[in-house]
C-alpha cells in the first residue's frame, strides 16, 4: 500500500506571508504585462478576419507579409501555427473599424489574393477562415462578461447557502485570487483570449472552488471534533488530512490537462495552458490563500461563541447538544502543529 | 444478497442502454454525385454522435437582414421567411444535414458540415434571386423627361462634368475623386448633367454609359431630385455586367416599366443546360398555370416590345424582343458563364426569393482535414490522459484502484452514450472537456478511498469503514460537483457552439462520473466484500 503524505504534519499556515509575497509578485508581473502589452483578444471579440493556411512548400513570413501589404492589408498579424508551413493570418478590426460587416469578408478575399500572389494558386489550402463582424464581436464580448459576472453571482449564492459567511468570504477571496492570477498568466504568456479560454477560466474558478470547499468541509468537521485546538491548528490539520486527496486528484487532473497541452493540437493549446495553470493556482489558493484569509477573518471578527472558532459553519445544531454522529469518532492521531 | 442483485440490474441496464445508444446505425445522407452533379441519397453507417463543425469541417454562417441600404421594418418576419427559403435551397444544395435555424430574433444561422466550397455556398445563400420580367420603356418616356431631369440637377447645384470643380465631385461620391477628376477633362461642353453621360442604345429604353462613369451615373440617378423627375411608371435598372460596344466597355442602363408583367413567384421549375448550338449556358424555366395565363396575356399585348429579365434588380443580358405570345415555358440566357453558375441560378430560382438581402455577420469555415486532425489529436490526448489516470489509480490504490478504473471505463461509455442519446454535439473544446473530466471523474473515488483509509486507521472494521467511507465522502463530492455544474450551465447559456459543446460534455461527464464513481464502485465493493467474507485487509 502506497501512502503519500500519510500522517503528514506540515505547518502550511506558517508560510502564509511568503505565499502572499510570491503570489503578489506574480500578479505584479502580470499586471505589468497587462498594462504594457494588453490582452491578446481573439478576433471573436475584436471582430476581424482570421485565415489559417497550410502551404505546400515553405515560404518565409516576410514574403507573405509583402504580399499582404501589396493587396492593402497593412498591419495584418502573421504567425506560424504548429509547423513551418502552417500560418495564421489575423486582421483585427479596430484601427480600420469602420469597414463594417462587409469589410471582414473583403479582407478574407484579399488574403486569398495575397496568397495567390505569394505562393501561387493551388499551392495552399485554407484550413480555417473566420470573419467576425463588429456586431457579433461586441455581442460575444458582452456574453463573456455576462458569463463571468453570472458565475461569480452564482458562486456567491452557492457559498452563502452552503457555508457560514466567514468561510464564504475566504473562499471568494481565494477564487478572486485565482482569476487575477490566471489573467496575469494569460497576459505573461500572451495567450489568445477566445470564448473557449474564457470557458477555461470559469472552469478554473469551479475547480478551485471545489478544492477550497473540500478543505473547508474538513475544517468544519474538525472544528466540531477537536474542541481544544485553535483555528490555526485545525486549519493545518485539515490541510494535512486532505493532502493525499489533493495530491491524487490534482495529479490525475494535471495528467489529463498536460496530455491535452502536449498532444491535442494547436487550436486547443491556449485552453490547455489556462487549465494547467489553473490547477496549480487553484491548489495553491485553497491552501495558502483561503485558509490564512479565514484565519485573518476570524481574528478580525471572532465567532460569537465564547470559544470563538467553535461556532464556525455549524449548520447542524451546536455540537455539544448534538447526538453522537458517526463523524465524532475520537482520533488516535492527535494533531500536534509545530508552531 | 438481494441488494447487490438490484444494483447489478441497474448497472447492466445502464450499460445495455448505453451500448444501444452507441451502436453504429444506418443513416441516409444526401450528397452530390461527383460525376453527374445531381443529388443522390447514400446510406452510411456510423456511430450516432453529432460532431461539431470544428471536428468534421464545414461552414458556419450567421446572417442578418442587410439594413445598410435602408431599414427593414420587421426583421423578424423577414428572417423567418428567409429561413424557409434558405432551408429549401440548402436541401437541394447537396450538403449533409444542413442546419438552418433562427437565433434570437433577427439572425439566421446556417451550418453546412463537410462543405468544401465556401464561396459557392455563400453565393447561393446570399443571393436574393428576385426574378421579374418587365417591358422596357417603349414610348421613350424617360428620354422625353431627360431635359427636366437635367434642369432639376442644375437647380440642385450639380454642375455638368465639364465645369465641375473637383471638390463638388468629391462631395458627390465621397472618395472616388481621382477617377472623376481624370474623366472630367475629356467631357467637354455637355448640354446636360445626366443626358451628356448617356448614349442611346440599340433598342427602346436602352442607354449606354461608359464603364468608368457608371458609378457617377448611379449616384446621380439615386438623387431625390432625379427620382422625382423620372416619369411615373418608369424605373431605371442597370445591366448585370459591362459589355463591349465598339471595343469600349459600356454598361447598359434600362428604363423599364415599374410594373413587372410577372415575377419569380410564379416560377415552378428551373433547370440549367448548355445550348448545343450557341454553347451558351441557359436556365430554362416553367411557370405555374396561373403564371402562364398571365404571361401569355401580357406577352400577347406586348408583341414586338422588348422584355427585360431582371434578377436581383439587374437586367440579365440584352432584353429580348417578344416575337409571339409566350406560354408556360421560357429561358434565361447567361452567355458564356459556366454551367455551374447556371445550375446555381436555377437552384436559387426554384427555391424562391429571399424577402430581403442578407449580410454575413459571422463566418467560420474549417476544412475537413483540420477537423480530422483535431479528432485525431483530441482522441490521442484522451487516450494518453486515461492511461496516465489508470496508472496513477492502480499504482496508488491497487485493487480498489482497479475497481475505480473499471468504473472509469463505464464512465466513458456513459458520457458518450449521454451525448448520443440526447443528441448533443461534440466539439473540439467538448473533446477537451471530456479529457479534463476524466481527471476530475476520479476525484470522487479518491475522496471515497481516502475516507475509507482514514476510517480504517481509526480502527473501524472493514465493512463499516467502507460503508462510512462512502457516506462521509458524499458531502464533499456533492459540493464539489455542484459548483462545477453551475459554472458549466452558465457557460452553456451564454456560449456559442464550441463553448456550448464544452459545457455539455462537462455536465454530462459529471453526471456520468457521479453514477460510475459512487454507484458502480460501491456495488463492486459490496460484491468484493461479499465474496471474501474472511478478508481482513483491504487492498486500498
Amino acid at each position: 500500500m502506497i501512502r503519500l503524505f500519510d500522517k503528514a504534519n506540515y505547518d502550511f499556515i506558517k508560510w502564509r506571508r511568503w505565499a502572499f509575497s510570491l503570489t503578489g509578485a506574480i500578479m505584479l508581473v502580470g499586471l505589468g504585462f497587462l498594462l504594457t502589452r494588453g490582452i491578446n483578444y481573439s478576433i471573436e471579440f475584436t471582430g476581424g478576419t482570421l485565415v489559417q493556411v497550410e502551404l505546400q512548400k515553405q515560404v518565409p513570413i516576410a514574403e507573405l507579409r509583402t504580399a499582404l501589404d501589396q493587396v492593402g492589408l497593412h498591419g495584418a498579424d502573421i504567425q506560424t501555427f504548429g509547423s513551418d508551413t502552417s500560418f495564421v493570418i489575423r486582421a483585427r478590426l479596430g484601427a480600420e473599424g469602420d469597414q463594417g460587416e462587409a469589410g471582414t469578408q473583403a479582407v478574407a478575399a484579399a488574403v486569398g489574393r495575397a496568397l495567390d500572389q505569394a505562393v501561387g494558386p493551388g499551392q495552399y489550402t485554407i484550413e480555417r477562415r473566420e470573419a467576425v463582424g463588429p456586431k457579433v464581436g461586441r455581442e460575444l464580448q458582452g456574453k463573456a462578461l455576462l458569463a463571468i459576472l453570472f458565475s461569480f453571482v452564482v458562486t456567491l449564492i452557492y457559498l452563502a447557502v452552503r457555508f457560514e459567511w466567514r468561510f464564504g468570504l475566504a473562499a471568494v477571496v481565494a477564487t478572486a485570487h485565482d482569476v487575477v492570477a490566471t489573467i496575469a498568466f494569460i497576459s505573461v504568456m500572451h495567450l489568445e483570449v477566445s470564448l473557449v479560454v474564457v470557458g477555461a477560466v470559469l472552469t478554473v474558478v469551479g475547480y478551485s472552488l471545489n478544492d477550497t470547499i473540500i478543505i473547508f468541509d474538513r475544517v468544519r468537521e474538525n472544528l466540531r471534533k477537536y474542541r481544544r485546538q485553535n483555528l490555526y491548528e485545525i486549519l493545518n490539520l485539515s490541510i494535512n488530512e486532505t493532502l493525499p486527496r489533493s495530491v491524487l486528484t490534482h495529479g490525475t487532473t494535471i495528467a489529463t490537462t498536460l496530455s491535452l497541452l502536449v498532444l491535442a493540437g494547436e487550436v486547443i493549446r491556449p485552453f490547455a495552458w489556462v487549465m494547467s495553470f489553473g490547477i496549480f493556482t487553484g491548489t495553491f489558493s485553497s491552501i495558502y490563500i483561503a485558509a490564512p484569509v479565514l484565519l485573518w477573518i476570524e481574528k478580525r471578527w471572532p465567532g460569537e461563541d465564547a470559544r470563538g472558532a467553535r461556532t464556525f459553519g455549524s449548520r447542524a445544531p451546536a455540537p455539544q447538544f448534538a447526538p453522537a454522529t458517526p463523524t465524532a469518532s475520537p482520533s488516535p492521531r492527535t494533531p500536534q502543529p509545530t508552531r | 444478497m438481494g441488494k447487490i442483485r438490484q444494483r447489478l440490474y441497474v448497472i447492466v441496464g445502464l450499460i445495455v442502454v448505453s451500448i444501444l445508444a452507441l451502436i453504429p446505425r444506418n443513416k441516409i445522407e444526401r450528397v452530390v454525385d461527383a460525376k453527374t452533379g445531381a443529388l443522390k441519397d447514400t446510406t452510411v453507417r456510423r456511430v450516432p454522435i453529432n460532431y461539431g463543425l470544428d471536428l468534421r469541417g464545414g461552414i458556419h454562417l450567421a446572417l442578418e437582414v442587410d439594413q445598410s441600404k435602408g431599414p427593414v421594418p420587421d426583421c423578424a418576419d423577414a428572417i423567418q421567411r428567409a429561413e424557409r427559403v434558405i432551408r429549401t435551397r440548402m436541401n437541394e444544395f447537396g450538403t449533409k444535414e444542413p442546419v438552418v435555424q433562427i437565433q434570437g430574433r433577427c439572425r439566421l444561422i446556417v451550418e453546412l458540415a463537410g462543405e468544401k466550397d465556401p464561396a459557392r455556398a455563400r453565393g447561393v445563400i446570399q443571393r436574393t434571386a428576385f426574378l421579374e420580367f418587365r417591358i422596357t420603356d417603349m414610348k421613350g418616356l424617360f428620354k422625353d423627361a431627360l431635359p427636366q431631369i437635367d434642369a432639376a440637377l442644375r437647380k440642385a447645384g450639380v454642375k455638368s462634368r465639364s465645369n465641375a470643380a473637383p471638390s463638388a465631385v468629391a462631395q458627390l461620391f465621397g472618395g472616388d475623386t481621382t477617377k472623376a477628376a481624370r474623366d472630367s477633362a475629356a467631357e467637354a461642353n455637355a448640354p446636360g448633367v445626366l443626358s451628356s453621360l448617356l448614349f442611346q442604345g440599340q433598342l427602346a429604353g436602352e442607354y449606354l454609359v461608359q464603364d468608368e462613369q457608371w458609378l457617377l451615373v448611379d449616384s446621380l440617378i439615386a438623387r431625390p431630385e432625379v427620382t422625382a423627375a423620372i416619369p411615373r411608371g418608369i424605373e431605371l435598372r442597370w445591366g448585370a455586367q459591362s459589355e463591349s460596344r465598339n471595343a469600349r466597355p459600356y454598361r447598359a442602363l434600362y428604363a423599364v416599366e415599374s410594373r413587372p408583367i410577372i415575377t419569380g413567384e410564379e416560377l415552378v421549375k428551373a433547370q440549367a443546360r448548355r445550348d448545343q448550338l450557341t454553347n451558351q449556358s441557359i436556365v430554362a424555366f416553367q411557370l405555374s398555370r396561373r403564371g402562364a395565363r398571365k404571361f401569355a396575356d401580357e406577352t400577347a399585348r406586348h408583341i414586338n416590345d422588348y422584355m427585360a429579365i431582371i434578377l436581383d434588380g439587374r437586367v440579365q443580358g440584352q432584353p429580348p424582343i417578344i416575337r409571339s405570345q409566350i406560354g408556360a415555358n421560357g429561358q434565361i440566357e447567361l452567355g458564356t458563364k459556366p454551367l455551374q453558375e447556371a445550375s446555381d441560378l436555377a437552384l436559387v430560382l426554384r427555391a424562391g426569393a429571399l424577402p430581403a438581402p442578407l449580410t454575413i455577420v459571422d463566418e467560420r469555415t474549417i476544412s475537413a482535414s483540420l477537423g480530422a486532425d483535431s479528432i485525431h489529436d483530441g482522441v490521442l490526448a484522451g487516450v494518453v490522459g486515461i492511461l496516465l489516470v489508470v496508472v496513477i489509480m492502480i499504482g496508488y490504490y491497487r485493487l480498489s484502484g482497479a475497481l475505480a478504473v473499471a468504473a472509469l471505463t463505464l464512465y466513458c461509455l456513459f458520457t458518450l452514450a449521454g451525448l448520443a442519446l440526447f443528441g448533443f454535439t461534440l466539439t473540439l473544446p467538448g473533446l477537451a472537456g471530456f479529457v479534463l473530466s476524466i481527471g476530475i471523474a476520479v476525484d470522487a473515488n479518491v475522496l471515497i478511498f481516502e475516507r475509507i483509509r482514514e476510517e480504517l486507521v481509526h480502527g473501524k472494521s472493514l465493512r463499516l469503514a467502507v460503508e462510512d467511507g462512502f457516506l462521509h465522502a458524499m458531502n464533499a463530492i456533492v459540493d464539489s460537483n455542484v459548483s462545477t455544474i453551475l459554472t458549466a450551465l452558465i457557460l452553456y447559456a451564454v456560449g456559442t457552439g464550441p463553448v456550448q459543446g464544452f459545457a455539455i460534455t462537462l455536465i454530462v461527464g459529471i453526471i456520468a462520473s457521479m453514477i460510475s464513481a459512487i454507484f458502480v464502485v460501491k456495488t463492486l465493493f459490496l460484491i468484493w466484500l461479499q465474496r471474501r467474507p474472511d478478508m481482513v485487509t483491504l487492498s486500498i
